[in-house]
């Protein structure tokens, strides 16, 4: 017996990395398949898998909708993975063909090659507005769009010279790469910046909250859900960065979250990206979860940033 | 068992063109060899992967080695962009530096109370107490570090708390144990009669450790030192937690800054694979890869010199 | 006269220096000590209070307090019985061939380098590589198997080491026995030697496992930062929602401190980073004890067998 062990330890392992691939490229294989057959028949039931890869912004609110999606008895059939990994990730994979559908918080054109943001299809299903915060030494309630470049870019570094307290300013940025960075620096700042010497860069938001909240007079900025009674948000401009302002096109701070197919989607993406923008999950999960819902926005803005009514 | 075989059986064996035992050792033969060649493989395929990656950013991007070896300033996503890794590969040095700094007085003198100053107690409690220590995940470690070293540097010490400090102190706490164990094995396996040939010359325990048991252990002391720092050097989550991250050569050490494995942490999520910003992040990669080799040279060359 | 005094008066200052060093070197010693212990009883102490058969068992939550780990523990095992079932045999194999069958020699001299050189890899490293070549190139995904492959590479060199002393350790006797008996070095190494080095190799592995279970940086890359909603009643290891699947994505227990800790919008995140560290460590606390009562007790009985007969 103990000749034999490691030899049947082994074919063993062999069988499982078979089957494994075998197996994988079974679940692609009824991915594709299945989206003609859903076609063809309608009236069917649908069935297929869908892989949505990327953001980890727009993960949770993915997550949730795809748990609903597949209790739905209309779906049974439909299995959904949603997987993180970043938007940089989601967009590789999706344009390469790894995955069905690529979460991103930025245009594709932001970060792939022109020819291959070509090939992709874009479907928004939601929108996250950033907010500047600031630790509550600090001492400032308002900073107009001037006074924000100037303390991201070094000019200010007491909040004394915002009209706050006698207290040195810590910068918490993000890495820049981040997605949230990109939408901060163009419609926050309008330029982009530099990263200072001595800055703090965090990629996630729940440890941006918890540095500027712990760190006598930092200063970051947040997605509106992460907000809540220990952080409170400063006006931008005057303006509240609240639900009504962003809706209405007065706080100009905010991104569309992306959910990229490679041209058109098969029967089964295609249900769960309209799934996504039915009323009952626009009014429901999404503001559940603290993004704002696409179908109130009165506004809508294009890759280059331009608002149109 | 064998031996006690019928005959007949024995006589089929021997007709085959092969003995029952050519047989047998062939398979073991061929099932080990194919374990080393797999084993092969993997360092093969692991070397050929991230070097084609990590020299696409020159070869391909057109990215100066210059540049990315000697520039200070990293700008990827900037319209003229940047692409300077030197603060990240100092960051990366200063605090592997800092932590075997920290690390190894308190590393050495705890391997000396264990062997030379309280053996039973040292060998029977404290060692497997440290050993299990090193078994504790990083990410533990950098949970500790954002909750227990970051406010207390804030309040006590000053600055933001976060920064290259905080990086090296998370870092010498988690390499604590990868040093103490190698020192301890090394005094442990010294030879009884030096020691009591030094104490029988009158010497003091002191003198026996500083004189004697120090020297001739130096050489395993050093590969335990660099073995933490190869450790440190590659740490990535923990470090990330703590260290903040800004993309610049810190000028104090309460000063937010950057490793190579805490920008790849960042970074490599949020770029797709091919821009140039990812490819530089794979370069950096490349470099830890280097640096391991660097460093199991050093080991290498330093056990080489305990065996004369 | 005077040489005395001198001898007497070096001595003295001998003594008082090796006094003074005694003094220093307990000190920092007890500073260790108090340091670990402190650490771990911070752990504990923070953690033990949050622990509950509902968190080890209920699934987390993204937004409300009370969220468990029991997914995340469940996937820990999970991909740690995968990762030892094909590190075991390969690891055993090389480790075999370096014991057994090398000959002292240049290609020797490369693999002991090679085992070196995968055992320092920083781990990051080895989940960037994972990324390309299992998740992209062999489009194994983010997924269970991706991960145990990735740690197999980084669990490798340590078995063959464990498996290259193990077999050391046997009497030379015993094998010389073998040769006697004119069984063949396979039949030797499997079923005289292999007994014998049980116990050793049991407590390697044991150790190894405890690694593979806290290891957090090369799986961000590989089994991913995400877990789908798993149906415990479905044991079909082909179906997505099945725990065993190997192909879909998990979240493993250390992953998920280290997203909890920066991503966590839970209330209750840093209690729960708190838990679930608390767990962990006393799970490598688990599997270190383990490891030394079953080699103890192993050895005991092998010796005390080998001794009867």
């Amino acid at each position: 017996m103990s000749r034999k062990l490691p030899i049947l330890l082994f074919t063993l392992t062999m069988i499982l990395v078979l089957a494994a691939c075998g197996s994988n490229t079974g679940t692609t294989g009824s991915g594709s398949t299945t989206g003609t057959t859903g076609e063809a028949s309608t009236g069917t039931e649908l069935s297929g898998s869908v892989l949505a890869v990327g953001s980890t912004a727009l993960q949770p609110l993915v997550d949730q909708v795809a748990q609903k999606f597949m209790a739905d008895s209309k779906y049974a059939n439909v299995s959904v993975q949603v997987q993180g990994g970043g938007s940089g990730t989601g967009l590789t994979q999706v344009s390469e063909g790894q995955a069905n559908i690529g979460n991103s918080d930025v245009f594709a054109e932001e970060k792939l090659d022109a020819d291959k943001a070509k090939e992709l299809v874009d479907h928004q299903v939601a929108v996250v507005a950033i907010a500047t915060v600031a630790n509550e030494a600090a001492g400032v309630t308002n900073l107009t769009k001037q006074q924000l470049v100037d303390i991201f870019t070094g000019k200010v570094k007491n909040w004394k010279d915002v009209g706050g307290k006698d207290q040195a300013i810590v910068i918490v940025n993000r890495p820049s790469s981040s997605g949230t960075r990109a939408t901060y620096e163009k419609f926050a700042l309008g330029q982009k910046v530099e990263d200072l010497a001595g800055s703090i860069q965090e990629d996630s938001s729940g440890t941006v909250k918890k540095l500027v909240t712990e760190t006598p007079g930092a200063i970051g900025y947040l997605a509106l859900s992460y907000l809540d009674d220990s952080l409170k948000a400063i006006q931008y401009d005057g303006v509240d960065a609240s639900v009504e302002n962003v809706e209405s096109g007065k706080y100009p701070v905010w991104a569309y979250e992306h959910m990229y197919t490679k041209g058109e989607p098969d029967a089964a993406t295609k249900a769960l990206l309209d799934y996504m923008l039915t009323d009952e999950v626009q009014n429901g999960d999404v503001k559940d979860l603290g993004y704002i819902s696409i179908s109130g926005m009165q506004v809508k803005r294009d890759v280059e940033g331009k608002i149109t009514k | 068992m064998e031996q006690s075989n019928t005959t007949p059986r024995e006589a089929r064996r021997r007709a085959w063109p092969m003995e029952k035992h050519r047989v047998e050792d062939w398979i073991g033969r061929i099932y080990t060899s194919i374990c080393v060649v797999f084993l092969i493989a993997v360092i093969i395929s692991i070397v050929y992967f991230v070097t084609s990656k990590g020299v696409a950013t020159f070869a391909v991007n057109g990215v100066s080695l210059k540049e990315f070896f000697l520039g200070t300033n990293w700008n990827p996503q900037a319209d003229t962009p940047s692409f300077g890794a030197l603060p990240f590969i100092t960051g990366s040095f200063m605090v592997t530096l800092l932590a075997a700094l920290i690390a190894s007085p308190l590393s050495i003198s705890a391997a000396l109370f264990m062997t030379e100053i309280v053996p039973s107690f040292g060998k029977r409690i404290l060692q497997p107490a440290i050993e299990l220590l090193s078994g504790i995940p990083s990410v533990v470690y950098g949970f500790i570090g954002l909750s227990v070293i970051v406010p207390f540097l804030r309040e006590h010490v000053g600055g933001q708390g976060i920064g290259i400090g905080a990086g090296a102190l998370v870092l010498s706490i988690m390499i604590l144990p990868t040093i103490t164990s190698v020192a301890a094995d090394a005094l442990a396996s010294l030879p009884r009669g030096l020691r009591e040939a030094s104490y029988a010359l009158g010497a003091t325990r002191w003198q026996t450790i500083y004189r004697v048991v120090l020297p001739t252990v130096m050489p395993a002391l050093l590969t335990g030192i660099v073995l933490g720092m190869a450790r440190a050097f590659g740490e990535a989550l923990a470090v990330q937690m703590v260290i903040g991250n800004s993309p610049h050569i810190p000028t104090s050490l309460l000063e937010s800054a950057s490793t190579l494995t805490s920008v790849i942490t960042l970074g490599m999520g949020n770029t797709a694979m091919g821009s140039i910003q990812n490819n530089a992040l794979w370069s950096m990669a490349l470099v830890l890869m280097l640096m391991t080799f660097v460093f199991v040279l050093i080991i290498r060359l330093l056990e080489r010199r305990n065996r004369l | 006269m005077s040489t005395v005094k001198v001898n007497q008066k070096a001595r003295k200052r001998a003594k008082a220096t090796d006094k003074l060093a005694t003094v220093l070197i307990v000190t920092f010693a007890m500073a260790i000590v108090a340091i670990l212990l402190g650490l771990l009883g911070f752990i504990l102490f923070r953690g033990l209070g949050h622990i509950s058969w509902n968190f080890l068992t209920s699934v987390p939550q993204t937004m409300r307090a009370g969220g468990g780990i029991g997914p995340q523990l469940f996937n820990s095992l999970f991909l740690l019985f995968l990762t030892m079932l094909i590190t075991v045999p390969l690891g055993l194999g090389a480790g075999i061939y370096m014991s057994e069958y090398a000959k002292p020699g240049k290609l020797t001299n490369f693999i002991r380098l090679v085992v070196e050189v995968l055992s320092s890899f920083p781990s990051i490293v080895i989940g960037l590589f994972g990324l390309l070549l299992l998740v992209n190139t062999f489009n194994l995904g983010f997924s269970l198997l991706s991960g145990a492959l990735a740690l197999t590479i980084f669990n490798l060199p340590l078995m063959v080491r464990i498996t290259e002393q193990a077999f050391a350790g046997v009497p030379k006797e015993q094998k010389e026995a073998g040769l006697a008996l004119g069984l063949s070095k396979w039949k030797i190494i499997t079923s005289i030697m292999l007994p014998v080095a049980i116990p050793s190799l049991i407590t390697g592995t044991i150790l190894a496992s405890g690694r593979v279970f806290g290891e957090a940086a090369a799986l961000l890359f590989t089994a991913g930062m995400s877990t789908p909603p798993l149906d415990f009643t479905n044991w079909n290891p082909f179906s997505p929602r099945s725990p065993i699947n190997p192909l879909r994505p998990a979240e493993t227990l250390a992953v998920y401190i280290w997203k909890v800790n920066s991503e966590g919008i839970a209330p209750d995140a840093t209690q729960i980073a708190a838990g679930a560290s608390a767990v962990l460590v006393i799970m490598v606390l688990i599997f270190n004890l383990l490891a030394r009562f079953l080699g103890r007790t192993l050895y005991r009985y092998m010796t005390a067998s080998r001794r009867m007969s």
